[in-house]
């Protein structure tokens, strides 16, 4: 345990230019769910620069190995292994330590386990699709899986979705909170994708694509994928004006 | 030359897309066995300090449709207006109350429910207090990134009205927009997400 206080400055603002608009027609579901007025912009509160923070009294033994949380006896999904990690760091560079991470993905044939799922690939026995963990002391993380499979959806007739894992994302305060979804190096599908394509600006889609990183395969086991995750920035305090006893 | 200013980007936000529920929620989407309980479906145990009371509404679309594959959040103070956060410096809230709680739509309805306490009030920067609130966070399919906002109370009419966030809001009949209706114990609180009665979302 460090004895460092807890920091308590307010989020940087939000770059609302490399972070997708609301409003991005070519995925269709967004024209319908996108607030059309204006965002009422507003500096931090104590409501939002505090937030929920999860133990690792929650985390079962096997939340972060999709390879065997949902196997049945011992037998592992098909698919190719691989494990995913990296590090959640804020805006300035800063560890994010404590995070809790959540994700979810579809088996390698590009099938989810839910009720509302009805695409033809078949169900994996052994694969429910979904892990957390939580950031150790310089926020790195890491959990095993296979790698999904691309998957149509019903937007334009014939839209694929690239290979990907969602991810869940909590900071320190509640306004850090990030829903995201990673990508697999090479995979041509990217470039095609509406919901990639609702992000604007290049350099930000990049920011997504989880390179193969071959220094942290297991050699005979595993191939690597390395992604880093960046949170909102904190304000330092120092010359900030606090009432007495604050 | 100037030294480089050496700052990260934000990772981009993606939609939560139609299976949240898979990594949010899973026991919910019927994938049972990997997480004993999901988290969030309990806010408060016996012994919480505060008035109970219950939360209850839909997240609309642009054709006044609930929405059926939302993921909703909420987080807010205990009833004397801290939270229960590493970040707050102020005192030690309440331990029977975690403030956070997670809810998806009804399948059917669309309908999001929460069970938790009648929050205190919590004071802003300039120590002027805020009037009670909860703060909500919104992800669905076809929603790109997390939309916030806030629910006040309709019976605290003299707080609300001195409230140093809802005086910001320029036309002031969007105000209503914020204020969960209170019917007993419950408050409804419905989300538009276009429209005439367009809920004001927060850039925070
Ligand atoms: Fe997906």
């Amino acid at each position: 345990m460090s004895n460092q206080k807890p920091e308590t400055g307010a989020f940087f603002q939000r770059d609302r230019n490399w972070q997708p608009d609301a409003y991005t027609p070519k995925y269709k579901t967004s024209i319908l769910r996108s607030p059309q007025k204006p965002l009422l912009s507003l500096d931090g509160t104590l409501s939002e620069i505090t937030g929920p923070v999860f133990g690792h009294n929650i985390l079962g033994e096997l939340d972060n190995d999709l390879l065997l949380n949902f196997s049945k006896d011992g037998q592992t999904p098909v698919g190719e292994r691989i494990v995913v990690h990296g590090r959640v760091l804020d805006e300035r560079g800063v560890p994010v330590k404590g995070a809790l991470i959540e994700f979810w993905q579809a088996n390698a044939g590009g099938r989810y386990r839910h009720k509302k799922e009805t695409y033809l690939a078949p169900l994996d026995p052994n694969f429910g699709g979904c892990g957390r963990t939580i950031t150790d002391e310089n926020g790195g993380y890491c959990f095993r899986t296979v790698k999904p499979g691309a998957y149509p959806w019903p937007n334009g007739v014939n839209d694929w979705r690239p290979a990907h894992i969602h991810f869940s994302l909590f900071g320190h305060g509640f306004s850090q909170r990030l829903i995201t979804q990673m990508y697999f190096e090479g995979d041509p599908l990217i470039w095609m994708c509406p919901i990639v394509q609702s992000i604007g600006d290049k350099d930000a889609i990049n920011q997504l694509i989880a390179p193969l990183d071959m220094a942290s395969a297991i050699p005979m086991d595993s191939l690597a994928y390395k992604f880093d995750i960046i949170l909102r920035g904190r304000r330092s305090t120092l010359f900030e004006n606090r009432r007495e006893g604050n | 030359m100037t030294q480089p200013l050496t700052y990260f980007k934000e990772t981009p936000s993606q939609t939560a897309g139609p299976y949240v529920h898979i990594g949010c929620t899973p026991n919910f989407s019927g994938l049972e066995g990997v997480f004993p309980a999901d988290l969030g479906t309990k806010m408060l145990s016996g012994e919480a300090e505060g008035k109970r009371i219950i939360i209850r509404g839909r997240v609309l679309d642009g054709t006044g449709a609930p929405i059926k594959d939302a993921l909703v959040e909420i987080w807010q103070a205990d009833a004397k207006g801290l939270y229960n956060s590493p970040t707050e410096h102020r005192g030690q809230a309440d331990p029977n109350f975690t403030g956070w709680g997670r809810c998806p739509s009804d399948m059917t309805s669309g309908e999001f429910v929460f069970e938790t306490i009648k929050p205190g009030q919590v004071p802003f920067k300039d120590g002027r207090l805020m009037a009670p609130h909860v703060t909500l966070w919104i992800v669905a399919r076809g929603i790109n990134i997390g939309l916030q906002t806030r629910m006040y109370f309709s019976d605290e009419e003299k707080a609300n009205a001195d409230d140093p966030i809802l005086v910001r809001i320029e036309h002031r009949h969007r105000v209503s927009t914020l204020i969960g209706t209170k019917s007993g114990d419950e408050y409804t609180f419905d989300i538009h997400l276009q429209g005439d009665n367009e809920t004001v979302f927060f850039d925070i």
